[in-house]
């Protein structure tokens, strides 16, 4: 379904170029649930974003469906079918959330009621809302994974989803998911640190210091992590405990 | 009496596919020439210089004036005096605007002053659109002025819109509010290529516990220049709000300025101003999900300005 060869991604900074993603090697397969998950700033974000062409690779190649895609914009790559609901969604003064729901459906018989009652929200209350700052994070990044769902891609890529989710919704994402994957017969990449959401996934993939540093079954990669019991680092009670010590593995 | 021209016009600034019913005045190039008054509201022409009076008596309900002002005329330099008296506790609708085509070589210019006088618990929405169209190399100028007084317990809510094609402007509004009066102006401009726009809008909260609010959403593109001057001024025991947003592209200018002034210690003001470009995570996002980039720029802009 989508592949990546020996990408390497590098960005300007203040330090000078700095290399995000080292020789990264990756294939995704149809309908299944990947987990991409490591320690902060280890590049797991970049992989996602360069799968979208938010970022460019420099070296290396992807494909979708044997296409090259490589320099493929992101419009292109939308239009190919890869989505990519991000970890801190942007606010639209004036857009509503139909507005936003329809634009991503485009042509897509989609039900809004039941695409919002899919993230938690009651689409008479939400409908008709601004995606302004009269919305809370928790709410927007509910209304940003539903716009994922409206698109149908065939991969689609969720940064940290479950960040700023409660703990009901946080069931309901999960089984959101698993809808998904069943439904749609999409290719889920999710960037996660959650326990629950690493269980979902057919292949965990940890990624470290720009490189990928095993891809396993969820369980194997259970066997050999500590839990930690504390809250969720979005510090809104998402989930207490389960969030995976992945600096330890 | 009404070209194709003219009524694309007034389709553009007011909504009207055919005349409507109820009261209305529409002007052309400098004379009314098609009127209207209801048993409720008597619109009456000024003797004394060119404009009309809108009458509209207490306990009027649910009822809509139409007085748009078209300009077709090469040259036309059209100067209105209207004033409308919103009778105790009525609510109505007055729908207004100016619009132009140009054909030629010569300025066409609409200066507007209207003078308002919502009475005692009246309430009303007065919606002014401005547009200009055609080939002409001419200026299309329009320069409105807007004095409202609102006395005790009434409301005014005024929707200002530019929409397009308006190469000069400068909109005056000066309101006066009386006590427990409350007033809310959304106020929307679009500007391109060389286009100037400038609105002065001085708000005056006399009365024990008046509430102003205004809102200002601009979109200045190309080499267009915008100047915001929004005042509010409390005597008293008030409220006010001012937000003013604009985006900003290309080589346009946009300058915004508070002022906020109180004379009471009770008097609660805020004023906050914004100028920025279109964020880039929200193009990003809308390009993930397959559009353009000039699409998505279009999307963002319409949703601002809406």
């Amino acid at each position: 379904m989508l592949k990546m060869q020996d990408v390497n991604v590098r960005v300007s900074s203040n330090l000078g170029e700095v290399q995000i993603l080292k020789n990264i090697n990756l294939t995704l397969e149809k309908n299944k649930i990947y987990v991409i998950t490591g320690p902060n700033g280890g590049g797991k974000s970049t992989i996602g974003k360069s799968i979208m062409g938010i970022y460019q690779v420099q070296e290396g190649d992807i494909f979708l469906e044997e296409e090259k895609i490589t320099s493929l914009s992101i419009t292109e790559r939308a239009k190919r079918g890869i989505g990519y609901a991000f970890q801190t969604p942007a606010r639209f003064k004036g857009l509503k959330v139909e507005d936003l729901l329809k634009l991503a459906a485009k042509d897509n018989p989609v039900n809004l009621y039941e695409l919002l009652y899919d993230v938690g929200l009651c689409a008479q209350d939400y409908l008709h809302r601004d995606i302004d700052s009269t919305i809370s994070g928790g709410e927007l990044k509910r209304i940003e994974i539903a716009s994922i769902l409206a698109q149908n891609p065939k991969v689609a890529v969720f940064d940290e989803p479950e960040a700023g989710i409660d703990l009901w919704s946080f069931q309901r994402l999960t089984e959101t998911f698993e809808n998904l994957h069943k439904k749609y017969e999409t290719t889920i990449v999710i960037i996660s640190h959650q326990e629950r959401i690493l269980k979902l996934a057919d292949q965990v993939i940890l990624v470290k210091d720009g490189e990928i540093s095993e891809i396993t079954s969820h369980e194997k990669f259970l066997q050999h992590i500590a839990i930690l019991d504390s809250e969720c680092s979005c510090h809104n009670n998402c989930v207490k405990g389960g969030v995976l010590d992945v600096d330890n593995y | 009496m009404l070209t194709t021209i003219d009524q694309e016009l007034l389709e553009a600034i007011a909504d009207l596919k055919e005349l409507p019913t109820g009261a209305y005045n529409i002007r052309k190039n400098g004379a009314g020439i098609l009127r209207n008054s209801t048993e409720h509201i008597q619109i009456i022409p000024k003797e004394d210089k060119p404009g009309i009076d809108i009458m509209i008596q207490s306990n009027t309900k649910q009822e809509t004036v139409y007085i748009p002002v078209i300009l077709s005329e090469e040259g036309m330099n059209d100067m209105v005096y209207n004033t409308f008296v919103v009778g105790e506790n009525s609510d109505v609708t007055i729908i207004a605007g100016c619009g132009i085509h140009s054909h030629g070589s010569m300025d066409e210019q609409h200066d507007g002053i209207h003078e308002f006088f919502v009475k005692k618990g009246a309430r009303m929405k007065y919606v002014e659109k401005h547009f200009g169209e055609g080939d002409g190399t001419g200026l299309r100028i329009l320069n409105p002025k807007t004095i409202i007084e609102i006395e005790e317990d009434g409301i005014a809510e005024l929707e200002m819109i530019q929409i397009k094609g308006v190469d000069r402007t400068v909109r005056d509004t000066d309101v006066i509010l009386h006590k427990n009066a409350k007033l809310v102006v959304t106020e929307r401009l679009l500007t391109y290529q060389d286009q100037l726009a400038e609105s002065n809008i001085n708000v005056h909260l006399k009365g024990e516990d008046s509430s102003a609010q205004i809102i200002s959403r601009s979109v200045a593109q190309d080499q267009s220049k915008q100047i915001f001057h929004m005042n509010l001024l409390g005597y008293t025991k008030c409220r006010g709000h001012i937000q003013c947003d604009s985006i900003i592209m290309d080589e346009a200018k946009v300058s915004s300025i508070p002022e906020i002034s109180a004379y009471h210690s009770d008097a609660e003001l805020i004023h906050e101003a914004a100028i920025g470009k279109i964020a880039s995570e929200q193009l990003t996002k809308l390009m993930a999900l397959g559009l353009t980039e000039s699409e998505a720029e279009e999307v963002i802009l319409n949703g601002f300005l809406k």
